[in-house]
């Protein structure tokens, strides 16, 4: 019965409603008095239903509800045979319930389209070898499952047969499809653009990367802040409160009409609602532009950040140095040969990026190979005796460097590039600069973050202070310190945190920097979506894309504003309404009702703007 | 012990939470620490004992107070 009633709110809203006009209509128009007062009750009776059982199982689990306050109001206008506001009353509360659940159902409409993507079936192999379609919930891992072209890929697995080429945009952001075949690792979630192939799972479920995603987005949008643990708490005492300070009212006043006025003013929606309405818009809109937000705690301090403290390689730089320029000397064509084979043999990692600039050529044996720790290398190749390294080593091999080659050098080094210089015979035959190359487009988010208002942009690289310097130059960085180990990163953040009280991002590689991501206030890992990435970060960057960032940061600070202003909402009109019932005489029951109910429609609806966040450029 | 995730139909109000916690939490086989209502996702997840209750008691439970049940999930732990 009590599940009958509530299931059919809806219809009873809309009964409600009904009456309400015959009732006017009776009274004002045909002048009707009996016709009056009968619709009135009845659509109080039948609006009272739903809200009273509410009440009655809140009261079971001892929690003093709203819908415990509003029952009594109305039983109170009854008493007094005021039927025309505990009508109205009714109806406003049940219909302000409804368009609360459609409203808020849109501010959740981004992370549901999110959760929406998760795989519901899977083509697993039975015992007898045939596929037949199941549920995901039962795929367990080591089932051999087919997943057929425009099908999504139901688990986290490997290829064991079959090829195809698959959309990755679920847990990448990337929508270029990748090209898998047997042994690849495919993830659940990401759709097979074409191909068949047949996998094997080894993770399903919640321990998928795509599952894993949706928890945390989900748990991230229920976690609570400090102000909103502290209005729950509140909450708990101040609708007691409020029934308390209305039976005070009554009890000294005998005014029931006043009494039960304030109960329905004291109703502590919009407040209550707010916070979280806020909340989940913000993180729905991170969501959907690949920003992962975990929690509103970290919407608060991301939003209030000082200094944004950046590893360089790979966050700043790609990571991969390559030959930014190279300069030839007389007939470099054999000694670029030799370059190639002594480089062959070496695993320095500026060799692969001079292997990979010269191309095939030619490779000659090389003999008596000397390494020079900190300079590079000599051997002998093809009867020449080759140096390969620094201008320190090749200085003291006592070649000589034409003035040409000297401005080359200090123009190269002014550029940020290490040099790899080689000599045949003692004669300098090329020049090389190598760089890591700055991400593109870096620069102008960085310039974006600034503008956002974070104070200092800070770089901290193991790299020698040298390269540290040019990068932090040409990108514009507040400070930029080289030779640092992980420990020296964590100490540093340590330090802007307690000695000088700012409040700090890092965003560093997810492994090597766990302990400086740790210990920042907000760690953000770039680690294209992997685990560790999406574990230790409080903000997760899909495919790793550095240029979310500025969004990130804007959303966050648009989001805390929004908090900021539903509790002003809130407060104001609680306050307002306060002040209308005890300095006023228009103010009663269905107006308090209407305003609370509009209150609580406005944070919504502010909460809903967050929905369309997009960063100015 | 298990735990479950049931989903609901979408809660609106917070004391609807405060409810749901309540009656789950009244269980004498639910963890009472684990139970967590999570309003936006509209989901409980609690861990419980699966000789002392049932999970379809608990999805009675709440589905009584007025919320219809739409999914349960439960795992081992």
């Amino acid at each position: 019965m009590q599940r009958f009633v509530l299931n059919q709110k809806n219809r009873i809203t809309l009964i409600c409603a009904v009456l309400i006009v015959i009732g006017f209509a009776g009274g004002l128009v045909f002048k009707n008095e009996t016709i009056a007062v009968w619709s009135l009750m009845v659509a109080s009776l039948f609006g009272l239903a739903p809200i009273a059982i509410q009440a009655y199982q809140a009261l079971k689990v001892k929690v003093v509800s709203i819908d415990v306050l509003v029952t009594i109001a109305v039983i109170g206008a009854f008493f007094i045979r005021n039927f025309e506001e505990s009508a109205i009353v009714t109806f406003l509360f049940l219909f302000g319930a409804y368009l609360e659940q459609r409203t808020l159902n849109k501010t959740r409409s981004a992370i549901k389209e999110l959760t929406e993507m998760a795989p519901e079936s899977a083509l697993k192999q039975m015992d007898n070898g045939e596929f037949e379609e199941v549920e995901v919930d039962e795929v367990d891992v080591g089932d051999i499952l087919l997943v057929k072209t425009g099908a999504k890929i139901p688990v986290d697995g490997t290829v064991i047969s079959g090829e195809g080429s698959i959309n990755e945009a679920s847990i990448t952001g990337e929508s270029l499809p990748v090209a898998k075949g047997k042994g690849s690792t495919v993830y659940a979630g990401t759709i097979l653009d074409n191909g068949t192939i047949q996998i094997v799972a080894d993770r399903v479920g919640e321990d998928t990367t795509f599952g894993k995603i949706i928890e945390l987005v989900e748990e991230a949008q229920d976690s609570k802040s400090e102000a909103e643990r502290f209005i729950d708490r509140f909450a708990k005492y101040y609708t007691p409160a409020v029934l308390l300070l209305g039976i005070l009212v009554w009890a000294i006043s005998r005014d029931l009409e006043l009494a039960i006025t304030i109960l329905v003013l004291g109703c502590p929606g919009a407040l209550v609602i707010g916070v979280p309405v806020s909340n989940v818009a913000g993180i729905g809109n991170g969501a959907r532009h690949g920003v992962l937000l975990k929690g509103s705690e970290v919407i608060r301090d991301f939003s209030r950040l000082d200094t944004m403290v950046f590893d360089k390689t790979g966050t700043l730089t790609e990571g991969n140095p390559s030959v930014s320029e190279k300069i030839y000397y007389e007939h470099p064509d054999e000694a670029l040969e030799y370059l190639a084979s002594i480089e062959h043999e070496s695993d320095h990692p500026l060799a692969k990026a001079i292997l990979a600039e010269i191309g095939p050529v030619k490779l000659w044996s090389v003999e008596d190979t000397e390494v020079v720790k900190g300079g590079g290398i000599v051997a002998t190749v093809n009867g020449h005796r080759v140096a390969v390294g620094n201008v320190a080593m090749l200085e003291s091999e006592n070649v000589t460097l034409t003035e040409q080659a000297k401005t080359d050098i200090a123009r190269l080094e002014k550029g940020g590039n290490s040099l790899v210089l080689t000599a045949v015979d003692g004669e300098l035959k090329i020049l090389m600069g190598v760089r890591d190359q700055i991400r593109p487009g870096v620069k102008e988010d960085l310039q974006r973050l600034k503008k956002l208002g974070v104070k200092n942009l800070i770089m901290l690289s193991g790299d020698n202070q040298g390269t540290v310097d040019v990068v932090g130059r040409e990108l514009g960085l507040t400070r930029a310190y080289g030779n640092m180990l992980p420990e020296d990163k964590a100490a540093y953040i340590k330090k802007l945190i307690e000695e000088e009280g700012q409040i700090v991002a890092f965003v560093g590689d997810g492994v090597n920097d766990s302990p400086s991501l740790a210990l920042a206030h907000i760690g953000i890992a770039m680690g294209s979506g992997t685990d560790v990435a999406i574990e230790t970060s409080n903000v997760v960057l899909m495919n790793s894309d550095f240029s979310r960032l500025p969004h990130a940061l804007g959303l966050t600070k648009a989001t805390f504003r929004n908090m900021k202003q539903n509790i002003i909402i809130a407060v104001g009109v609680v306050l307002f309404l306060l002040a209308a019932v005890f300095f006023s005489e228009w103010m009663n029951m269905s107006i308090g009702m209407l305003v609370h109910e509009g209150s609580i429609l406005a944070v919504i609806l502010n909460g809903m703007r967050l929905l369309g966040y997009k960063l100015r450029k | 012990m298990k735990s479950a995730s049931i989903q609901l139909d979408t809660l609106t109000c917070p004391s609807c939470a405060q409810k749901i916690e309540g009656a789950t939490k009244a269980f004498a086989g639910v963890d009472a620490e684990s139970v967590k209502v999570l309003f936006n996702s509209s989901k409980v997840k609690f861990d419980f004992d699966d000789e002392k209750v049932s999970v379809e008691d608990v999805e009675k439970a709440i589905a009584d107070l007025g919320y219809e049940v739409k999914k349960t999930r439960v795992k081992d732990k």
